[in-house]
């Protein structure tokens, strides 16, 4: 396949092919995506100066130390562990999804995006629990009630970043979510059957896995440093 | 390889089902390891910050890590999960070059940050009020927002 590419590389942009070999919507998704990217980066680029800019900031790790059913025990990290590893293993299935799509599999793709969209759910309840406990301890937009690590108090930058960028990725993974579900429809009902290949379930594949790869990056400007 | 769905594809790559396994399978246990050993780094740097004097230099280290870490995983993500790996150098590059836009993006941006803090500090220094005990009220606490 390698000699393929190799033979062919010379006459990519002669014309009368795709110079990228993937079909149109794959390509434009590609792109759709790379755009999304800059939105996300955007968003947290302007974070990181904000936090640059501030001589101190709330500790995340004072600030998520909670887990359901916990009480008030200090268990910074365990719950958005929890959360990673869920969209983790839901990216995985998706790909067990796309790879039996290629193999022509309906009820392989029908029975792995079952599991995608229940670890998209899965996440969005643990999320939905995170906010509530966050809004419970007085925390909004426009309402920090988390003092900064030196002790001083904080502006409402952290909390107005967090629930901005959580909640953008949050509304990526609801739509992620409600196109899995379209695609789980399209399956049973044979679409892709009759179409005689399951290429769309490889873009819905492309968008689920970039909503894990952005959680990878809040993860570690929100959680970790 | 001679199937090709659309006639835009002028080649498609198949793995084999035992290949594409393993393959699966490597990628899933290299994120959880790579997610666990952040975490791992991630709570070093929280004992860091509840002992007395927390080093500066040691806490960026760990950061600095964690950052590469997370480097790591979205590569893997990208490459093997969204198959970007597989693809012809054409689409390879087509994605990656735009995106080199981030090592600006992100360099100027912190770097203005820091600036602007430097220069706050200096020519108009704000009193910070420390945090009242027990502040847990709903109100803003906001003493100079975007000062």
């Amino acid at each position: 396949m390698a000699q393929t590419a190799v033979v062919q590389g010379k006459q990519w942009w002669a014309g009368g092919k795709s110079p990228f070999n993937v079909e149109y919507g794959k390509l434009m998704m590609w792109y759709f995506l790379m755009s999304d990217a800059f939105t996300f980066g955007a968003f947290l680029i302007s974070y990181g100066t904000v936090r640059f800019s501030a001589n101190s900031w709330p500790d995340p790790n004072h600030v998520f130390n909670a887990f359901p059913g916990a009480g008030h025990s200090n268990l910074p990290l365990a719950f958005v562990s929890l959360m990673t590893f869920i969209l983790i293993i839901s990216s995985v299935t998706m790909v067990l999804a796309v790879h039996a799509g290629h193999n022509g599999d309906k009820r392989g793709v029908s029975k792995w995006l079952i599991w995608t969209i229940i670890g998209g759910f899965a996440f969005l309840g643990c999320q939905a629990w995170e906010w509530t406990h966050l809004y419970h301890e007085g925390a909004w937009w426009g309402m920090n009630p988390f003092p900064n690590a030196n002790g001083t108090a904080s502006s409402t930058n952290f909390t107005n970043f967090f629930f901005t960028i959580t909640g953008f990725h949050g509304f990526h993974v609801f739509s992620g979510v409600v196109i899995n579900i379209i695609m789980l429809l399209m399956t049973r009902n044979n679409v892709f059957e009759k179409k005689g290949h399951y290429l769309m379930i490889e873009k819905a594949g492309l968008y689920w896995h970039f909503v894990d790869l952005v959680w990878v990056f809040v993860f570690l400007c929100f959680y970790l440093v | 390889m001679e199937h090709s769905t659309t006639s835009e594809v002028t080649f498609t790559q198949h793995h084999s089902d035992a290949e594409f396994r393993s393959r699966v399978r490597k990628t899933t246990i290299l994120l959880s390891v790579i997610t666990i050993i952040e975490l791992i780094i991630g709570l070093v740097i929280y004992k860091m910050h509840k002992g007395d004097h927390p080093s500066e230099f040691l806490i960026m280290l760990f950061k600095g890590v964690v950052c590469i870490l997370t480097l790591a995983k979205a590569f893997y993500i990208v490459s093997v999960f969204m198959h970007l790996g597989d693809e012809v150098r054409n689409l390879i590059m087509t994605i990656i070059v735009p995106l080199m836009l981030f090592v600006w993006f992100i360099g100027a941006f912190l770097w203005d940050g820091g600036s602007y803090r430097k220069l706050r500090n200096r020519y108009h220094p704000v009193i910070e009020t420390p945090a009242r005990q027990g502040e847990h009220e709903k109100s803003d606490t906001a003493t100079h927002p975007l000062d």
